[in-house]
């Protein structure tokens, strides 16, 4: 065993540099039980809640569906299955809001709830250890369970590929201000969370899980204190209060001492990182047949009566979660869906909550002021000190205004996590990571465009060559018709010469080749034609 | 019922670049009392005169840019540079002096290079070198320190010497200068330097009255003054350490090795820290963020070299003080720190 | 005699380093790209001819024999960035004569129009129109480079240059062009 490796097993919290001190607001949210939303009239599904492609729409305006029933499977583009949330009619399919910044519309599946919320489950699977991979892990991909810590890829996938892993890493930290979730999560469901994580590490196949949470989280951490014991592969890391110690990267960082490489995968480093809620999820699929039709959602802010958490059907409106709450926005009001640091705003509350939906945020004005106008840098290098991911802030700022994409890409644009610590201490209070994000849309852009440009280019090019082609064809035709008149007439005249009777024979030969030539005049007139189309 | 929207982080830890300056010039509050208890009423006048240059200058550049004026007067940073300008030169300097120095430092050093934020030199210090080498006289004029002066300097007087050259009673600058033993006074770097050229020991010049027991009369406590003002900096984390320690180590360490060599010869470590503008530059000046290197690596190569450039020009070079020179050669050679003090981003084989 | 010695010495250091200089021509030869083709390459081959060639090809050999470089609307302020990197010249904003940089567009067949005459087909530069002779014609959209050569042959106007669609996958963040809907 190497010294790193001894260092990992003995506990060693690492660190990562930058990382900031936000106020937490968790004491809000966590006080309470996760409460149980009552339904909602209509629910709102998107068919894409993943990272990757969606699946293919298997039922139609005017089903009848039962709660857990799938509503798509991975079809064509390997996506995954979203279900129904309760039982009721599909009422009907087509674009609408999904949650995403842009508030740009994507097919939606609404469904109006007949309120006797019938429920299907799949056949539990208790006796996992004996089942083989595939069987689970298509199990996981049938509950249409994807990463629930905010990034939503498709968990199944993150064990496909059979690499050996050192570690299953759990990520309990929730470093994100205001929002509870997986903390209340951790206290009330311990024990389901480690069914979960003897699942994952089954999956895994590696001997040790590590799961991680953040010191504010104490009752979470004595849970875990005393149900771990019982549970030797799994142990537990204290990790320090420091946003973003939550960041899958930095996580990593803590516990192992790692770094993933740029452009890589935690698997490079031997590693697979899973959301608590995620084993949660895992677990009620694997041993209760779930598909996950319900995540926890925090709801805080000051415009909100019952700040909580909340147990919520997908596609339930986010007007009707925060209904329920009691909300009574303000002037200027911010709907914010995820946290303050890295959440975004919601154009309007038709929104409904998706997989990766794990806090609504409703803050006043002089809560989470808005940022004042941006002012000019003054190269105090504060973002640079707080950057997790060691950029330099303020040079990719500059090369970002300036549209400079090889410099934003030497100076590891793709690196950043956006996690918003640089604007977070900005004294100039500039949007650095709205000024990223932006600058990553249009550096994606324009390697689609340059491989745009290099099919019509081929394109082009087979045109040019085949209009070429078509013209040298047209042409010899044309000379072998002419050829061919002059040597019947030559004929003709060589004939007519010395006999009356070869004048006849000539005038046939003339028509012959009159003939002749017209064929093979009308053959390329007719190739003309046809190269035209 | 429409929403506002808005970019990620939606919250902010509220300390701005106006409340970074304030807690500058906040700072310097202390250096700027002893400083006008020693030097009397004229430091006042002149960070008046070079405040109200920098705005005047500052309203009239932003009009011709077409930018609005009240943005550039919200960031404070004229005032910081107006200040550090003012009690760097001489307190009875004539009035025409900061005002040059205050314009300049405006204007040239700071807008024809893009306003805040853009400027490859610190404007303070830009300014200062300029009037220094234009106006040697009048910038390496101080008056004494009010105990050693003969005349007193009421201050009526000090209006006057500063807008017409002669006190009320008609004396000039110079005439006030003159010390209890007759003879014009300079600095005490200034008069350490030309002692020890002419073969002076080190002990013999510090007899002289301008010293006292830690440094220079006065002028020990001014720094002492700076050093406070930098420390509370320091304790509000509006300045990291790396710089003002790269500059106190980069100045005396080589000091002291240098005085234990050479004893006689050389100006002591302590008298090194607490003469000149060492501490004012140590904390306010080379600290000015814009034109600092950005990583604590690259901070502390800036501020060895500041401090390795004062203790070589101070020692060898043609002018007793050097914060100035030093800190605009290291300006320079900032994008150079910057490029090789990059840190090495996540994921791109750096040791955690 | 001095004379004749300096003139040997020059002449015999002339030919060593001539040597020198052919064998390092010989060893050390780079293949480079010929510059037509780094040239091409950094147009955006919508082959709409606004510049004035018959393509993005013959522009480029265009410049390579001392064409502006400002007369591609489609890559419009960042191909001119590029070509000016590339040979060393200023980059100019973009020549007004020969259009402006507009968003990025596609052209659509009102098909229930289209009266099957094939002439779009044929001024397609890079063939993304698909029909045949009296059927209806169609594009293939992420063929089209939206070049606008195919509306001006049309004898019906049934083709119309839409802007391509902004969808999730390939926004661009803009905040302040959310459409905001008032509900309520």
């Amino acid at each position: 065993m190497s010294i790193a490796t001894k260092e990992i097993e003995a506990g060693r919290i690492w660190d990562f540099p930058g990382g900031i001190h936000p106020p937490e607001h968790k004491h809000r949210s966590n006080q309470t039980p996760i409460a149980q939303l009552s339904l909602a009239e209509t629910f709102v599904i998107p068919i894409k809640q993943h990272t990757g492609a969606p699946g293919d729409i298997i039922v139609a305006v005017g089903d009848h569906v039962v709660g857990g029933q799938p509503l798509t499977d991975a079809g064509l583009n390997n996506g995954l299955p979203v279900h129904a949330p309760t039982s009721g009619t599909i009422t009907a399919i087509g674009p609408g809001r999904i949650a995403h910044p842009s508030g740009l519309p994507d097919t939606v599946i609404t469904l109006t709830a007949d309120g006797r919320d019938e429920q299907v489950t799949m056949p539990p699977i208790t006796d996992f250890h004996e089942r083989g991979r595939s069987e689970l892990l298509d199990r996981i991909k049938q509950a249409g369970i994807a990463g629930l810590g905010g990034a939503g890829f498709p968990t199944a996938q993150k064990f496909a590929l059979q690499r050996p892993l050192d570690y299953l890493i759990i990520n309990g930290v929730e470093c994100e201000p205001y929002i509870t979730a997986d903390d209340r999560l951790m206290r009330e469901h311990a024990q389901t969370i480690i069914d979960g994580i003897e699942i994952l590490l089954h999956l895994a196949g590696c001997q040790k899980a590590m799961l991680a949470i953040e010191a504010n989280k104490p009752e979470a951490i004595a849970q875990f204190e005393s149900l771990l014991p019982h549970h030797p592969a799994i142990s537990l890391r204290v990790v320090p209060v420091k946003y973003p110690s939550g960041g899958e990267k930095q996580l990593i960082q803590l516990v192992t001492g790692r770094q993933v490489p740029s452009r890589g995968l935690p698997l490079d480093v031997g590693l697979v990182v899973q959301n608590v809620g995620t084993a949660y999820a895992v677990a009620r699929a694997v041993l209760a047949g779930e598909p996950l039709i319900q995540r926890v959602v925090t709801v805080t802010g000051d415009h909100v009566e019952r700040p909580g958490n909340y147990w919520v059907r997908i596609g339930t409106p986010v007007a009707e979660l925060l209904h329920q709450c009691g909300f009574n926005p303000g002037p200027q009001q911010r709907v914010i869906m995820g946290g303050p640091m890295m959440g975004f705003t919601l154009p309007d509350l038709t929104v409904p909550v998706v997989k990766i939906t794990n806090c609504i945020l409703v803050p006043s004005y002089a809560e989470l002021p808005p940022p004042a106008a941006e002012m000019n840098c003054i190269r105090c290098g504060a973002c640079a000190d707080v950057c997790p991911a060691q950029l330099l802030p303020q040079q990719l700022q500059w090369l970002a205004k300036a549209k400079d994409y090889d410099g934003l890409e030497k100076q590891n644009l793709f690196d950043c996590i956006e996690c918003g610590a640089c604007a977070f201490v900005c004294p100039s209070e500039i949007p650095l990571v709205h000024y990223y994000r932006k600058a990553k849309a249009e550096v994606r852009q324009l390697a689609r465009e340059k491989m745009k440009s290099e099919v019509a280019r081929e394109r082009f090019e087979a045109r040019q060559i085949r209009l070429e082609r078509e013209k040298q064809e047209r042409l010899e035709r044309h000379r072998r018709a002419a050829e061919a008149r002059k040597k019947a007439q030559a004929e003709a005249v060589a004939k007519g010469a010395d006999d009356p009777q070869d004048a006849i024979q000539a005038a046939i030969a003339r028509a012959k080749a009159r003939k002749a030539a017209q064929a093979a005049a009308a053959a390329a007139k007719q190739s003309d034609d046809e190269s035209n189309v | 019922m429409t929403f506002k929207l808005a970019a990620s982080p939606h919250t902010h830890n509220r300390r701005t670049t106006q409340q970074v300056m304030r807690w500058v010039y906040l700072a310097l509050i202390p250096g700027v009392l002893i400083q006008t208890y020693f030097f009397g009423f004229g430091v006042y006048v002149q960070i008046l005169l070079a405040l109200v240059t920098a705005w005047l200058s500052e309203a009239a550049v932003m009009h011709l840019r077409n930018r609005p004026v009240r943005h550039a007067w919200q960031d404070h940073t004229a005032i910081v540079t107006a200040v550090l300008l003012a009690i760097a030169i001489p307190a009875l300097a004539p009035w025409w002096i900061i005002v040059i120095g205050t314009l300049f430092a405006i204007v040239v050093v700071k807008h024809i290079y893009g306003g805040v934020g853009q400027n490859l030199f610190n404007p303070a210090m830009a300014g200062y070198v300029l009037l220094l080498i234009s106006f040697p006289v009048q910038l390496t004029s101080w008056p004494l320190p009010t105990e050693l002066a003969q005349l007193p300097l009421p201050f009526a007087d000090t209006l006057s010497i500063i807008f017409t050259g002669f006190t009320q009673a008609g004396h000039s600058l110079e005439q006030l200068r003159i010390g209890v033993d007759g003879i014009t006074m300079a600095t005490p770097l200034d008069s350490l330097r030309h002692d020890l050229s002419q073969s002076l020991t080190l002990s013999e010049s510090l007899a002289k009255p301008i010293f006292g027991s830690l440094g220079g009369i006065g002028w020990a406590w001014v720094n002492v003054g700076f050093l406070l003002g930098g420390l509370i900096l320091l304790k509000q984390r509006i300045i990291s350490w790396h710089i003002p320690g790269g500059v106190l180590v980069g100045l005396l360490v080589p000091a002291a090795i240098y005085w234990l060599f050479n004893p006689d010869q050389a100006i002591t470590p302590l008298l090194h820290a607490l003469s000149g503008a060492t501490m004012l530059g140590a904390f306010f000046i080379a600290t000015d963020p814009v034109t600092a290197a950005t990583s604590n690596k690259g901070r502390w190569v800036f501020g060895l070299l500041i401090g390795g450039l004062i203790f070589v020009i101070r020692t060898w070079g043609g002018y007793p003080d050097a914060v100035a020179f030093a800190v605009l050669l290291a300006n320079m050679t900032v994008p150079v720190i910057d490029k090789y003090t990059q840190p090495i981003a996540y994921g791109h084989g750096g040791r955690p | 005699m001095s004379l004749i010695t300096a003139l040997i010495i020059l002449g015999v250091l002339a030919l060593i380093f001539g040597i020198i200089l052919g064998f390092a021509a010989v060893r050390f030869h780079v293949e480079s790209d010929p510059i037509v083709e780094q040239i091409d390459a950094l147009l955006p081959q919508t082959q709409c001819g606004q510049c004035g060639y018959p393509g993005c090809r013959p522009y480029a050999e265009a410049i390579a024999n001392g064409e502006e470089i400002n007369k591609c609307p489609p890559g419009g302020e960042t191909t001119i960035k590029n070509l000016s990197e590339l040979l060393g010249v200023e980059a100019k904003p973009l020549d007004a004569a020969h259009g402006a940089e507009s968003v990025k567009k596609v052209a659509v067949i009102r098909e229930d129009e289209c009266i099957g005459c094939t002439k779009c087909i044929q001024a397609c530069p890079v063939d993304a129109i698909l029909g045949a002779a009296k059927h209806m014609h169609t594009v293939i959209a992420h063929e089209c480079t939206g070049c606008d050569l195919c509306v001006e042959p049309c004898p019906v106007d049934c083709i119309d240059m839409v802007p391509v669609p902004v969808r999730p996958d390939n926004w661009q963040w803009d905040l302040q062009q959310i459409p905001i809907r008032v509900v309520e």
